[in-house]
């Protein structure tokens, strides 16, 4: 793999077995997704059925009806991203944080450009009343929130892409280069199209649900008509998705596909398709919903679910030479390691050409002291010969002193107080007091 | 050592996480621990006075506070993870696997709030015929936000327990270390007050057209937040009190720095600052609540927010040398790996290094190397905690002596103890020396894999500027 950066693993256990946390990636990175696509895809239809209340006034409830949805939808997208985040980060940490990193001022902008956009659609929702006359720019807040919101996939999608492809690790300048990265840019259509189409087929539930008044709440509006217009909007963006779909298994570095992979999406599609029958007879059929609705829902669910399978499928199979790169490289560098520790330990370290070596008080002086003190001018502290004239024959007062330097003299910075080994102190002592000044060269370099 | 260098020279790596974990932490303690019983005593008050205006001045308030608490709040919370895994992925990669479960419930707890005071929010006008069981939501909500904080302060304790769970492996002793109850005593009253001091900013805005009102609700928020003063005097103290003794305990080499001397005393400054405005701002509240001015209103909740930030420095100093307690350095350099950098250099064993090899004529660009993989999660060049400024600090502004800045490379942990060993050989000490000397010279920024991405020999800039 010439041109692929082998890093080395994170030394430690993973908090829970591998497959345990793979279970639960795929699991809370559904619900999460579940709520993301509430949230976005509620936004997308208010705006729409806003749009079309210019003309026919009672949708203009309907919109406002679909804003407070999101306001739950979208904190729950964010809490339940955090369980998920956690979980990758622990199995997939190596490859993810590579991705975040050089992605890393997008990456970071997620914080701010999430946070306009929430407070923008609060201010898109509360304002409703207020700025009844004003569409035009009501609809610019609403559209303005919508359009940051939809940044945020993207940024997401070029990290979950480019974490699997390691290859690109060292081709990729910024995040704009990583969205032009072939896979990008199809799934987040396939994402749009679902947010669309599950945002739609929980409204057509929640809005013609028992109990739920609608003629009192939504005047002028037809329960059977809005049922079937929200029906025919997820038939609509399911039925794209036998475009958008193949486009972006067809983008797909192939080196992640498996027989395993493709009969699972064969079944995940087929499940799907069914689903898209029953949406057709459901939305062209009058009355209130019948039960054909929630095997519609069920349908779906398995195919998401198996969605989401497919993709931990294509992931694990994208990164397994990689990993094993990475284990080889983690068990060398390991064993590497524990040599120079032992090495150190013995006394025995590697010295490279052109280094020193000296006695162990020179040692101490040089990594401690020589940074501030010279032999005979002024650094930062006082010259040795000072130190000499003042420390003879006491060198205890010379290690008392560098334990807790006492007050400085005018002029100088205050030293700090050094930490070290008593044996280092006791040599260093030795070496400023007696050696320094009476061995032929102060330093002896090897070659 | 093992991902592409992340790095902000003005800004500083760590300032990043600073920012939004210190935003995160006062709008958790001002708009929701604090702010919940206070806004649900408002809706009491009202219930119990029969008068309506209280209802709807709680109701405003809890309105400001469920916008920023979903907005800036939530998303702080996520950046902190966004930001750690930018700015030390190996350090925060080990620490997910150590931690893992405690941050797991750490989020089980914050689902569990999200959904209270959606709840509690939401409910409010729908449930204006029950209020009793409205205002048993605003208790359980209060209830359940202080939970919160005290679990995460646990938390929190457990991961400051440095080595702990290297040598005992014991969750419980981390969470009851000495400095967890005075942590609690003194960040609850803080987070009531700034919470009050958030309301009366706010009542202001509410009650412009109702002169009785804002008398009144100035008066029953200052008394609010005088009530919790002795109770934060109290815990700042015993906080206060606690930090050296549980430092003694964890972190002999950081107790005798001047650092953390001039830091300790700076932290009694501000809270005898806080205590005094408060208290003189709150009196008069009462006793003159026509005539406190608006600008009052908005230095004692600044005064809360330096308070909490300066605590939460507390954390990040201890720390030091170490992000996980003897077993990684800040720089996320493992300890145990260290004798094999310095035996075979920092630059031969980074994944993303653009110079393997410090050659005769190569200094300055394999510095310029070094300093990004070892340095940059601290320091800068130009911007924050510039590591020109720490040098000039030290040797004066003429030219440096690049062999004595190499000494002082080599040997800074022993007379800076909160710094890391240089994890590298003697000759990348000189390389770095080299670039540092360089800089002193031509000063120019350190630019970051986010932007010149991490291609090793790459012709880009190297450490922000052509070399030579």
């Amino acid at each position: 793999m010439d041109g692929v950066p082998i890093p080395k693993d994170f030394l430690l256990p993973l908090p829970a077995s591998a497959g345990d946390l793979e279970l639960a990636l795929v699991l809370l990175f559904l619900a999460h997704i579940l709520f993301v696509n509430l949230m976005v895809g509620g936004v997308l239809l208010s705006l729409a059925f806003e749009i079309r209340g210019l003309r026919r006034p009672s949708y203009d409830a309907l919109a406002k009806k679909i804003a407070a949805t999101v306001t739950v939808n979208k904190s729950l997208a964010v809490v339940l991203g955090v369980g998920p985040l956690l979980v990758i980060n622990a199995l997939y940490g190596l490859y993810f944080y590579t991705a975040n990193s050089l992605t890393g001022g997008a990456w970071i902008l997620i914080v701010p450009v999430v946070i306009s956009a929430f407070l923008l659609l609060y201010l898109h929702k509360y304002s409703w009343a207020a700025l009844a006359d004003r569409k035009g720019l009501h609809l610019a807040i609403g559209g303005a929130g919508a359009t940051l919101l939809l940044f945020v996939p993207l940024i997401f999608l070029a990290n979950i892409n480019l974490m699997l492809f390691p290859g690109r690790w060292l081709e990729v300048e910024g995040f704009l280069s990583t969205l032009a990265l072939p896979n990008v840019l199809p799934r987040f259509v396939h994402f749009v199209l679902a947010s669309v189409a599950v945002a739609a087929l929980f409204l057509a539930g929640w809005l013609c649900r028992r109990g739920f008044d609608f003629e009192t709440a939504l005047p002028g509006l037809d329960r059977s008509v809005i049922k079937r217009e929200l029906l025919t909007v997820v038939l609509a963006a399911t039925a794209l998705q036998l475009l958008a779909g193949p486009l972006v298994l067809a983008t797909l570095p192939p080196h992640g596909l498996s027989w395993l992979l493709l009969g699972n999406l064969a079944v995940a599609v087929s499940l799907g398709i069914a689903a898209l029958v029953l949406l057709w007879r459901e939305s062209s059929a009058a009355g209130p919903l019948s039960a054909r609705y929630w095997t519609v829902v069920v349908l779906l669910g398995c195919t998401v679910g198996l969605m989401g399978l497919t993709r931990h499928l294509y992931r694990e199979k994208a990164i397994t030479p990689h990993r094993e790169l990475v284990a080889a490289h983690t068990a060398d560098f390991r064993a590497a390691a524990l040599g120079a520790e032992m090495r150190l330990a013995a006394g025995t370290p590697r010295i490279g050409a052109g280094e020193v070596v000296a006695s162990p008080g020179e040692r101490v002086f040089r990594a401690t002291c020589m940074a501030c003190h010279d032999l005979d001018t002024r650094r930062v502290g006082p010259p040795l010969r000072e130190i000499v004239d003042i420390y003879a024959d006491n060198p205890d007062g010379l290690i008392a002193w560098v334990k807790a330097p006492g007050k400085k003299r005018e002029g100088y910075q205050q030293m700090p107080p050094i930490t070290m080994q008593d044996a280092q102190y006791r040599a260093v002592a030795t070496y400023i007091l007696n050696e320094v000044f009476s061995l032929p060269e102060a330093t002896a370099e090897t070659g | 050592m093992d991902f592409p260098v992340f790095h902000l020279d003005f800004l500083g790596n760590r300032m990043l996480i600073a920012l939004i974990a210190v935003l995160h932490v006062w709008i958790n303690h001002a708009f929701a621990v604090g702010a919940m019983p206070l806004v649900t005593a408002l809706e009491w008050w009202g219930y119990r006075s029969g008068d309506d205006r209280w209802d709807r001045l709680g109701y405003r308030v809890l309105t400001v506070c469920f916008v920023v608490t979903t907005t800036f709040g939530a998303l702080t919370g996520v950046g902190i993870w966004l930001s750690t895994s930018l700015v030390n992925p190996y350090a925060i990669g080990s620490l997910i696997r150590i931690f893992f479960w405690a941050w797991f419930i750490e989020w089980l707890v914050f689902v569990t709030e999200v959904l209270c005071i959606m709840i509690y929010y939401l409910s409010w006008k729908p449930m204006a015929r029950r209020k009793k069981a409205h205002i048993a939501v605003g208790v359980a909500l209060s209830v359940a936000s202080w939970v919160t904080m005290a679990i995460i302060t646990a938390i929190l304790g457990f991961m400051m327990d440095p080595g702990s769970w290297l040598a005992r492996e014991s969750f419980f002793s981390g969470v009851f270390n000495p400095i967890y109850l005075p942590q609690l005593a003194f960040r609850t009253p803080v987070a009531m007050i700034a919470a009050g001091w958030l309301a009366l900013f706010l009542a202001y805005f509410f009650t412009r057209s109702e002169p009785d009102l804002r008398r009144r609700s100035v008066r029953f928020i200052a008394l609010w937040s005088l009530a919790w003063l002795p109770a934060a005097v109290a815990g700042a103290l015993w906080y206060w009190r606690a930090i050296p003794v549980w430092m003694a305990g964890n972190v002999p080499v950081a107790l005798g720095t001047q650092r953390f001397a001039a830091w300790y005393d700076q932290l009694l400054t501000v809270l005898a600052a806080m205590v005094v405005v408060v208290f003189v701002t709150g009196v008069f509240g009462v006793v003159l609540p026509r005539r406190l001015p608006r600008v009052a209103l908005l230095v004692p909740f600044a005064l809360t927010l330096v308070l909490l930030g300066s605590f939460e420095r507390v954390r990040e100093f201890i720390r030091k040398p170490f992000v996980i307690g003897e077993y990684m350095y800040a720089n996320g350099v493992r300890v145990a790996d260290l004798p094999l950098l310095k035996e075979e250099g920092v630059l031969h064993h980074a994944t993303y290094a653009r110079v393997r090899e410090v050659t005769d004529s190569n200094g300055v660009a394999a510095g310029a190397e070094v300093f990004r993989l070892s340095c940059t999660r601290c320091h800068t060049v130009s911007g924050v905690n510039s590591v020109t400024d720490r040098l000039g600090g030290l040797y004066g502004p003429g030219a440096w002596d690049r062999d004595t800045v190499k000494y002082y490379l080599v040997g800074m942990h022993t007379a800076r103890p909160f710094m890391p060993p240089f994890p590298g050989t003697d000759r990348e000490a000189g390389a770095l020396a080299d670039y540092l000397v360089d800089l002193q010279r031509a000063p120019r920024p350190a630019l970051g894999a986010q932007d010149v991405g991490a291609r090793p020999g790459a012709a880009g800039p190297i450490g922000g500027g052509e070399e030579g």
